[in-house]
């Protein structure tokens, strides 16, 4: 199952003509993720070639999705462009479906591009948006699977571990750290480190909780804001799922700016401290070094009578 | 200043109040200046019986810091900020300011050299408010915050008397409204042509706000003339630098003398680095990984020299240039490089490693951890070269053994 992605969603591509859409498809499809094909304004009618097949393109959202019946889109269309880029797809999916899942991986997005986006994708509650700045969302399978943004696909194995982060390479690591314990994943998702985003922790706890292959959860987060804390605050309330966690940024010295917009201590709030403190407090189990998250799973796996 | 959170760029007050005032909102007449007999002139030109003289830096706090002597050392004296009733204040003020640095609670101990000055004309003040427009991360949208408590600072006023600062957040869809507009102004107490004027200008800001692509703005004070007429008295802006490619003008707003130059340089080439204060060196792809790399070297005794992010997509040039960068720092006394491969592959990036030791001529302790794809021929590659690299297998164990060549404690 896993959440939000079926192994074999059909999934669109926006920008697949572009260097980084067309080098990414390339990569799903060699994942065995279902590309039904893409969308660049003005290249509709062309085809794509990915791993050797053919893959149509359309000039906009509304003509592919009819077209294909796609279930989700991955957009690597730059900038500039991005944040039209996923009203489209969330103005097509809504009207022609009443719902779909939008991926969003491009960096650099102007905030009050994304302010105006999200809303827009707050308006049309079947869609879900994912991002942006994010590796995006994986739901590995048997043979293959649905592997829908730049995350490396070999990683990955089927399994019963829900990942959820705000950076990509760190997912990376909680993923090699399950299968360091033997532990599959059923989703990982990167949720992005942009101030202002799609889909966010709750979400997610609240889909690994009510998810029949998912029996544990690994969350990862950053300094900045509160997020995390809320995400915490709730999960003690709502989910009965072992939950290990991991914040970034313990010594980022306040008021720097480390790479991520996301990431930086104002005035003393969204500190890692204060982060670790609300996990504790929630009943997480908290690792202090990444690379001690596969131990702390097993440990709570095995409290939990799952190992 | 309160949530400033994004990648932003700042710019001085003087800039800031030209964009005010393009925009409609009202700020006091000022010159700016970077030379005393500038100054002079300012005050000659500007007619004013009193004028202040403003120390222009990227830094809040300008008001009580103190300027220093950057040969001796010596306190030249005491606020950046200073009220002259004479052209021998002026003057006075302007020689102590210019080519000084300015210590601020913002600035940190090694203060900002002020290279610019704004001479602006006095005005006669009823009350002074605060007034900020930000994008709230938790509401997704932009807020507006206002605080009959203008000239203190906001933060305390937030924490100790959180009913005296107001907030509203504008939907994106809907824009400002007038209601949000006259709700901010009763709850500032104004009525009458006081209140007409501000609801001018919290429009005309709002508008500035989203086509300047701001980060930010933050006036405080903003003032209530005794005419009733609100008045910027001071600008904070900051913009959104994921916006730069729709605004060619920010170019000429960019004061490089207030960045770090191998952060600039850092940034041109694709890097993301921040200098810290430690001894170890860290080459990192993605911000979060970057970070807790810092976090897992703290953990095991030892301290970060510094933040770098080579990014996602890393090639064999931007890797030499990371480590050029990261040992022109000469607190560096090891280097941790911890790449987890996804669409970067370990063997190109093992490749870069040896070809940036080479050509530079390392002569620090090197630890290398490499995870991800074509993570074997990665190893292969280190393994094969005569070069003193350590292979780490894991973050921990990569923290400890550069920690340990360094002798540290771990």
């Amino acid at each position: 199952m896993g959440i939000w992605i079926e192994e074999n969603a059909k999934v669109l591509v926006q920008g697949i003509t572009g260097k980084q859409g067309m080098f990414h498809a390339d990569k799903m499809v060699e994942y065995g993720t279902n590309i039904v094909g893409g969308c660049t304004p003005g290249k509709g009618g062309q085809t794509v070639e990915l791993q050797g097949k053919d893959f149509p393109v359309w000039n906009s959202m509304f003509e592919a999705i009819e077209a294909t019946d796609a279930d989700a889109t991955v957009i690597y269309v730059p900038p500039p462009f991005a944040g039209e880029a996923i009203m489209e797809a969330a103005d097509a999916f809504d009207q022609i479906k009443g719902e779909g899942v939008v991926v969003c991986i491009t960096e650099g997005i102007p905030t009050l591009d994304m302010v105006k986006a999200v809303a827009f994708v707050e308006n049309r509650p079947g869609v879900r948006l994912i991002g942006p700045n994010c590796p995006g969302i994986i739901t590995p399978g048997e043979n293959g699977g649905a592997k829908i943004g730049i995350m490396p696909g070999h990683i990955h194995d089927k399994g019963r571990s829900g990942i959820v982060s705000k950076s990509g390479t760190l997912t990376y690591e909680a993923v090699a750290q399950t299968m360091s314990i033997d532990e599959g994943q059923s989703t990982c998702i990167g949720i992005g480190g942009d101030p202002v985003n799609g889909t966010g922790f709750i979400e997610c706890l609240a889909a690994f909780e009510s998810d029949e292959q998912t029996e544990a959860i690994v969350m990862i987060g950053e300094i900045g804001g509160n997020a995390e804390q809320e995400a915490a605050a709730w999960a003690a309330e709502n989910v009965t799922k072992p939950i290990v966690g991991f914040v970034a940024g313990a010594t980022a010295p306040p008021g720097k700016r480390m790479g991520h917009a996301g990431a930086i201590i104002s005035g003393g709030k969204g500190t890692a401290e204060e982060k670790f403190a609300a996990f504790e407090a929630a009943g997480i189990a908290c690792a202090r070094d990444p690379s001690e998250l596969g131990s702390v799973l097993l440990e709570s796996l095995k409290k939990a009578g799952l190992r | 200043m309160l949530g400033a959170f994004s990648d932003t760029m700042n710019i001085h007050e003087y800039q800031g109040k030209a964009l005010f005032k393009a925009h409609g909102v009202k700020v006091l007449d000022g010159v700016h200046c970077t030379s005393v007999a500038d100054a002079l002139q300012a005050y000659d030109t500007l007619q004013s019986k009193v004028v202040a003289v403003k120390s222009q830096i990227h830094a809040g706090g300008r008001g009580k810091g103190n300027l220093y002597c950057p040969n001796t050392g010596d306190l030249l004296m005491e606020g950046g900020v200073k009220i002259a009733f004479s052209r021998e204040d002026v003057e006075t003020y302007a020689t102590n300011i210019l080519g000084h640095v300015l210590v601020t609670k913002q600035t940190g101990e090694e203060g900002k050299l002020v290279n610019h000055l704004y001479v602006e004309s006095g005005c006669d003040i009823a009350h002074e408010y605060y007034l900020a427009l930000l994008v709230d991360r938790e509401e997704k949208s932009v807020l507006i915050m206002a605080s009959t408590e203008g000239g203190m600072d906001i933060e305390e006023v937030a924490e100790e008397t959180p009913e005296l600062l107001h907030k509203v957040n504008v939907d994106p869809n809907a824009g400002l409204m007038g209601y949000q507009v006259r709700d901010l102004g009763l709850a500032l107490g104004l009525s009458g042509a006081a209140h007409k004027s501000f609801a001018k200008m919290l429009r005309s800001l709002y508008a500035l706000f989203v086509q300047e692509d701001c980060a930010m703005v933050e006036i405080n004070p903003l003032v209530r003339t005794g005419d009733d007429e609100m008045v910027a008295l001071d600008a904070k802006v900051s913009f959104d630098e994921n916006a730069e490619f729709r605004h060619k003008n920010w170019d000429d707003l960019r004061d490089l003398s207030e960045e770090e130059d191998v952060e600039i340089r850092a940034k041109e080439t694709g890097l993301s680095y921040v200098k810290l204060d430690g001894n170890i060196g860290c080459l990192v792809n993605g911000a979060g990984l970057a970070m807790a790399t810092m976090d897992v070297i703290k953990l095991y005794g030892g301290e970060p020299a510094n933040f770098l992010d080579v990014g996602g997509g890393a090639n064999e040039e931007q890797v030499k240039t990371a480590f050029s960068i990261i040992l022109e720092d000469p607190n560096v006394k090891g280097i941790l490089v911890n790449i987890f491969g996804g669409i970067m592959r370990c063997d190109i990036i093992a490749r870069g490693v040896i070809a940036a030791t080479e050509a530079l001529d390392l002569n620090v302790p090197l630890v290398v951890r490499l995870a991800g794809t074509n993570v074997d021929e990665g190893k292969a590659i280190l393994a094969a070269s005569t070069l003193n690299i350590h292979p780490a297998d894991d973050l921990a164990d990569g923290a400890q053994k550069i920690v340990q060549l360094i002798g540290g404690e771990a």
